[in-house]
């Protein structure tokens, strides 16, 4: 690798923080700020400071071109490295070196301002993520075109459908130039057609020669486009390198039937935050409260979901989506087909579907969740990716579908020679 | 920072030449004073037009008198004043009519006052910001100075206005107003520096603002003249910048003479100084805001 190659250099980076207080430490500044409350030491007896390490030692380098997955758990250190990748906040110790011009998208739609219109916020958002008022007027019919909300240019965006502010944010975060993307699980945004579309605008990133550093849950979107994945562990590296076995790993290690700490839906919902009349509030296999299964080959599975209803359902659509350890879809449930929707009043409610005749390959298997309106496509509450059982081979040697070679189904097969 | 690499990538695409062997970003734990980098917020400047322009835009959405605020507070405090200072009390002026007297006063005070009040608390209010994105964290006090100049310029009509009413001329020394409101200006700078930066660790400062204000106006020959202040005095009134700006105003649109003198040379140095330590505490807070916000 040559020098002229390497678009991020990441050395030994640290990043600590002082719990409590939130702050960072240690200085001549610090000495001022402790005379300063000194005289109230007399009252409160302040316990000396306990610090937490959000980054160590954390080391890689991306060449140019190259698209680098970050997976972990949450309160792994992604967004703490992203941050201080894309200079928000400073590293503690270690180095970065960045070879060209960056673009950091944290979050879509930051700085638009809700009492200013459409175009406004296009030309604020545009200033603030860094574009020059020439550059943006360039691209401005594009943007618009991307977002779909031609029509709506000159209304306010505080009257806008959440949808269509998140569609005009993204539009104008996709259109910054830069040699390197640093971005934060605002990949996926608005309804299913205009996801594909940002996730269509994300490829496009990557296969434009672009490097690329991306957080996301998403797995399969990771598989996609990663070339290489970096899987973070309290702050430090656990694993780097081909994505495959860096997903295998970080999935193994987080869904492991041992794990007392059973993962909580939390941190898996993508649903919209506010206002929901119906939230998933479990997921599961076999019995509720065992945690992630082991299921044997080719036995019925059965799962269950529990809804916390707020305003009655009127014939309301549930999708179960199971997913394998790669992120393939391998069986996709619409309740809808089998002519059966939820009218639900208020109140706690569980859904249980039984699958038969289903022969999967021994492994790990993830459940995408949804509640949609049954007439539109419109989610009411979404869970990606929830762990929910393990498919244990039973003593069959077959050792070798455990190996990602594409095995899904696993039929009942019979060989013979015959002379 | 922006614009050289800007260059190289548009090379880079033409030509499909090598990014540059030498980091565009370095990214270091720093210790002590933290450079300047003027540079790269002279790169940011429409950034920080664009926040101007967003404030204003914003502040007159929904309101009934729109940017006639911006003359109304100033013309309110000159008329309070007049009445109470100028009709009951009876306060000498100079010569010059009470109300003129006090406006021309309270112009450059207004600029002065509501750039600290803003950028003191900028960074707090612009908090979503400074955890999303990067840019020099200089910009956004700055830019509620650019509104506050905006402010100044259209309150400044009235000031004309009331001078063709008393039928006074501008003194020949107009040429200074510049130089002056650059003072006032820059002292406002230095201290809504101090208050920013301050403000993000410590939400006492917001607290402790409107008192700050209140009492540097009255500490402030606005109201009064300055030759009202017994002569020991001089020296200490002096040593606040506004002190000299606001003589300033009525030596060089109303002709009055400046009781200090010299004394307001030191008033600048002050200025300096604090728009000097102002900046340099700035920077070296600058890292920690996103931390602490």
């Amino acid at each position: 690798m040559t020098m002229s190659d390497i678009a991020v250099r990441v050395a030994g980076l640290g990043k600590r923080y002082r719990l409590g207080s939130r702050s960072v430490g240690g200085t001549a500044y610090e000495a001022i700020a402790a005379a300063v409350r000194a005289p109230l030491r007399c009252f409160s007896r302040t316990p000396p400071p306990e610090y937490i390490w959000a980054l160590k030692n954390v080391t890689f380098e991306l060449r140019r071109g190259e698209v680098l997955g970050i997976i972990g758990r949450n309160g792994a250190g992604k967004s703490t490295l992203l941050k201080v990748l894309s200079r928000i906040t400073e590293p503690t110790e270690g180095a970065v070196d960045l070879y060209g011009r960056v673009s950091s998208l944290l979050e879509v739609g930051t700085g638009f301002h809700p009492e200013l219109t459409g175009r406004e916020n296009i030309f604020l958002n545009g200033a603030i993520l860094g574009m020059r008022r020439g550059e943006i007027a360039k691209k401005f019919d594009e943007i618009v075109a991307f977002s779909e909300v031609e029509r709506f240019l000159d209304t306010p965006v505080k009257h806008y459908s959440s949808g269509m502010y998140l569609r005009l944010a993204f539009a104008v975060a996709a259109h910054l130039e830069s040699e390197i993307v640093i971005a934060d699980e605002v990949l996926a945004v608005g309804d299913a057609a205009f996801q594909k579309k940002c996730l269509g605008k994300v490829g496009e990133v990557a296969k434009a020669g672009r490097t690329a550093v991306l957080v996301s849950h998403n797995m399969g979107l990771m598989h996609a486009l990663a070339q290489r994945c970096l899987y973070l562990r309290r702050g430090e590296v656990a694993a780097h390198g081909e994505p495959r076995e860096v997903i295998e790993q970080y999935l193994s290690e987080t869904i492991n039937p041992q794990d007392a700490n059973r993962p909580t839906l939390e941190g898996y919902r993508r649903g919209p935050s506010a206002d929901l009349p119906v939230a998933i509030t479990g997921v599961w296999c076999g019995e509720q409260s065992r945690g992630v299964q082991r299921v044997a080959m080719g036995a019925p599975i059965a799962m269950g979901v529990a809804l916390r209803v707020l305003k009655e359902l009127h014939g309301a659509n549930l999708t179960i989506t199971l997913k394998n350890a790669q992120g393939e879809r391998v069986v996709v449930l619409f309740s809808w087909d089998r002519e059966f929707s939820l009218f639900l009043p208020p109140g706690d409610h569980v859904i249980t579907v039984r699958i038969e005749n289903l022969v999967l390959a021994p492994g790990r298997y993830f459940a995408d969740v949804g509640v949609n309106r049954s007439t539109r496509s419109t989610a009411y509450d979404v869970i990606v990716d929830f762990p929910v059982f393990r498919v244990d081979n039973e003593g069959h040697v077959i050792h070798w579908l455990e190996r990602p070679w594409g095995a899904v189904h696993c039929p009942t097969v019979t060989w013979k020679t015959t002379p | 920072m922006t614009e050289p690499v800007r260059a190289v990538a548009a090379d880079a695409a033409e030509t499909g030449s090598d990014p540059p062997a030498t980091p565009t970003i370095r990214i270091r734990p720093h210790s002590g004073l933290a450079p300047l980098r003027l540079r790269e917020v002279w790169e940011y400047r429409e950034l920080l037009y664009f926040l101007a322009w967003r404030t204003i835009k914003v502040r007159y959405k929904q309101t009934l008198l729109g940017a006639a605020w911006a003359i109304l507070q100033p013309v309110f405090a000159m008329v309070v004043f007049s009445l109470i200072f100028g009709r009951l009390v009876g306060m000498a002026s100079d010569g010059i009519p009470y109300p003129l007297f006090v406006y021309a006063g309270l112009l450059p005070w207004q600029l002065f006052a509501q750039s600290v009040a803003e950028s003191a608390n900028s960074l707090v209010n612009n908090e979503h910001l400074l955890t999303k994105v990067y840019f020099p964290r200089f910009v956004i006090p700055a830019s509620t100075i650019l509104v506050s100049l905006l402010d100044f310029t259209v309150a400044g009509a009235v000031l004309a206005g009331l001078m063709g009413y008393y039928g006074i001329a501008p003194a020949g020394a107009v040429w200074a107003v510049p130089l002056l409101v650059l003072q006032a200006v820059g002292t406002a700078l230095g201290v809504g520096l101090w208050l920013a930066a301050l403000n993000v660790r410590y939400r006492d400062i917001r607290h402790v603002v409107p008192f700050l204000i209140q009492g540097w106006l009255f500490l402030t020959p606005i109201v009064y003249p300055s030759s009202l202040v017994p002569r020991g005095w001089h020296l200490a009134l002096a040593l606040n910048p506004m002190t000299g700006v606001v003589e300033g105003f009525r030596w060089a649109l109303l002709g009055t003479k400046p009781e200090l003198g010299g004394a307001l040379g030191i008033s600048a140095i002050i200025t300096l100084v604090v728009l000097v330590s102002g900046v340099l505490c700035f920077r070296r807070m600058e890292r920690t805001f996103a931390d602490l916000l």
